[in-house]
């Protein structure tokens, strides 16, 4: 008896392996599609802000002469929101993950803190935006300046630090922690002196992609009401502020009454991108380099 | 003489080794506890989170009843007879979605079948950063992006299309969408074993074959979840839609059209100062409570199917 019909296969054989040529390249064109917006995407803002970008609008103040207008305020003000934010999310990231992979015992608690950071990961950032204006801004009366806008900041990424501490920790393998207990170290003692440097690179590679986050994140800073005034530079944390993504949000709104607009907001982007990409390149860099594997 | 010394030396070393000893037993007794009012913060975050938009919108249900704030097809939060009804915003947040969708789900599916299943290890490693780069740009970026290219480029195809209209911002949010759905479910094709493959493969099927008849529904629960929380993401995008979409809040389905989404309208009306406690304040928070249910309930079935329907190898 036969099994197979091998004509009837033969037959079919051509078309089924043409299918199957065709589909894998539908699936590349697919792929390269990605790859094609971000081409144009970037040849658009870099082509719409050459002539733009120079050492003056890199100092300038924001000015609402296109001519004279500058992004040092937004710089500054960018800058001193990382000021608040890296301390606060280390701190309250790392303890969290500390917390929840050394000490915690298996149990409820332990699952619904977990089960809540995975779901505050979730929140759509413009709704931290409600609660940093109703809590920082009006409850605590610190209106928006760039403490409130950093502490919003630091809750919403939050859960970034927590996941890759988490992940970095629980990779620091149990035969370095038993060979500190019995030197006779202390559970606190092992945790600072061997968990936390053996995961420091996961660490700080987690805490860069946080802070990369928090720079180029718009909509909670609009829901906080930062102004799109022409603002005295920030120096210090309780000033008013302004950010590069604030500044290319009016700039692309008013570009329908200004052109020139336009070409400020494209030069703010190359540079916010610029910025990120530095970041995330360290950010890979320490992972890479620094990232034992034991 | 020089045996006293030693004595005291012994002496002075055990006295400090039980003071840093204390020091330490301090330490070793508060760390746990400031550890664990660390961890409670990301509690308080979501219970303060609840709270205030809860509170909010109750005080707004007082003045606008419930049944007329979900089923009333007017928003017109300013002037006399102002007009609260939600129904223009979920539209514009229904619609700006589905587009998205749209894009995201062929697209994002595609491109984890060729990176999972067609690509060799060098390309696969070659064409995984620019997913990365891509999910990394802010989408106040993709805001610009839709706003001064892809617009002007869709006008030129539909020239009834408005300076602003739902459609591009759509486009362009499914565009930012792509590689979380792709990487997620790229994962979980990954995680089928690779005897599956081979088995099909022996008995004669081709790679597509294979791909779709043996991975794909092997893969499924990821897959689904990856589009639950892409839907997620994009009901919650706040910025493109709010630069490339305008405030127009008519009750449409019209896509060349300007239409606001829940995340616009809180935009322009914490911008536009609403003063405390009027009615276009609560209003702000009573939508905001709308768009939270919406995204928590999305998570929640993305978490409820990666872990019910996960197949176990």
């Amino acid at each position: 008896m036969k099994h197979i019909d091998t004509k009837l296969v033969e037959k079919k054989m051509g078309s089924r392996l043409t299918t199957n040529t065709v589909a894998k390249n539908v699936f590349l064109a697919a792929t390269l599609f990605g790859l094609l917006v971000l081409v144009i995407l970037i040849y658009r803002v870099v082509a719409d802000s050459i002539g733009w970008i120079d050492f003056e609008f890199l100092t300038n103040k924001l000015s609402t002469d296109p001519e004279k207008a500058g992004i040092m305020g937004a710089i500054s003000g960018t800058l001193w929101l990382m000021v608040v934010v890296a301390p606060v999310t280390m701190i309250l990231g790392v303890g969290t993950a500390i917390y929840l992979e050394e000490y915690a015992k298996k149990g409820r608690l332990q699952a619904f803190i977990q089960t809540n950071i995975s779901n505050l990961a979730g929140v759509p950032s413009i709704v931290f935006g409600i609660l940093g204006l109703t809590v920082f801004a009006r409850a605590l009366g610190l209106g928006n300046i760039v403490l409130a806008g950093g502490l919003t900041m630091s809750l919403l990424v939050l859960p970034v630090v927590v996941v890759a501490s988490q992940e970095a920790i629980r990779a620091v393998p149990q035969f370095l922690r038993e060979a500190s207990y019995g030197m006779g170290a202390t559970k606190w003692q092992t945790i600072k002196n061997v968990v936390l440097p053996a995961a420091l690179p996961g660490i700080l590679t987690g805490v860069i992609l946080a802070l990369s986050r928090a720079i180029g994140e718009t909509a909670p800073l609009v829901v906080l009401g930062i102004p799109a005034l022409l603002i005295p530079l920030p120096d210090g944390i309780f000033d008013k502020f302004t950010v590069m993504p604030m500044q290319i949000y009016y700039w692309t709104l008013d570009s329908a009454l200004v052109a020139e607009y336009a070409n400020l907001a494209a030069g703010t982007i190359v540079i916010l991108l610029l910025v990120l990409f530095i970041m995330n390149s360290i950010a890979v860099l320490i992972r890479n380099k620094f990232q034992r594997r034991f | 003489m020089n045996n006293k010394l030693e004595k005291n030396a012994v002496r002075e070393m055990v006295a400090k080794n039980k003071q840093s000893r204390s020091v330490s037993a301090i330490f070793e007794k508060i760390m746990p506890k400031v550890l664990l009012v660390i961890a409670i913060i990301s509690i308080l975050t979501t219970i303060g989170i609840v709270f205030t938009l809860l509170s909010e919108t109750i005080e707004f249900f007082k003045i606008i009843p419930f049944f007329e704030f979900f089923t009333g097809t007017v928003l017109k939060p300013l002037g006399d007879n102002a007009e609260f009804g939600v129904l223009p915003l979920l539209t514009g947040t229904i619609i700006s979605s589905t587009i998205a969708m749209f894009v995201a789900i062929p697209i994002g599916l595609m491109t984890a079948i060729y990176l999972s299943e067609y690509a060799s290890e060098r390309v696969r490693r070659a064409l995984k950063p620019i997913l990365e780069i891509l999910a990394g740009i802010p989408t106040i970026v993709y805001g610009f992006f839709a706003f001064t290219f892809v617009t002007p480029l869709l006008r030129a195809i539909i020239p009834s299309l408005e300076p602003t209209n739902i459609l591009s911002p759509g486009i362009v949010m499914g565009i930012m969408i792509i590689p979380m759905v792709a990487s997620l479910s790229e994962d979980a094709m990954s995680s089928v074993p690779y005897s599956m493959r081979e088995g099909a493969l022996a008995l004669g099927a081709t790679k597509l074959e294979v791909t779709w008849r043996v991975i794909v529904p092997a893969a499924m629960s990821g897959i689904i979840a990856s589009f639950v929380l892409g839907i997620s993401r994009a009901i919650g995008e706040t910025m493109i839609v709010t630069i490339a979409s305008g405030s127009n809040k008519n009750f449409t389905f019209d896509v060349t059209q300007s239409m606001q989404t829940m995340t616009a309208y809180i935009v322009e009306v914490t911008g536009g100062d609403a003063p405390a406690g009027s009615t276009l304040y609560y209003s702000l928070y009573a939508v905001a409570m709308t768009l939270f249910v919406f995204t928590l309930i999305m998570n929640l079935i993305a978490q409820y199917i990666s872990r019910r329907f996960r197949e176990e190898y």
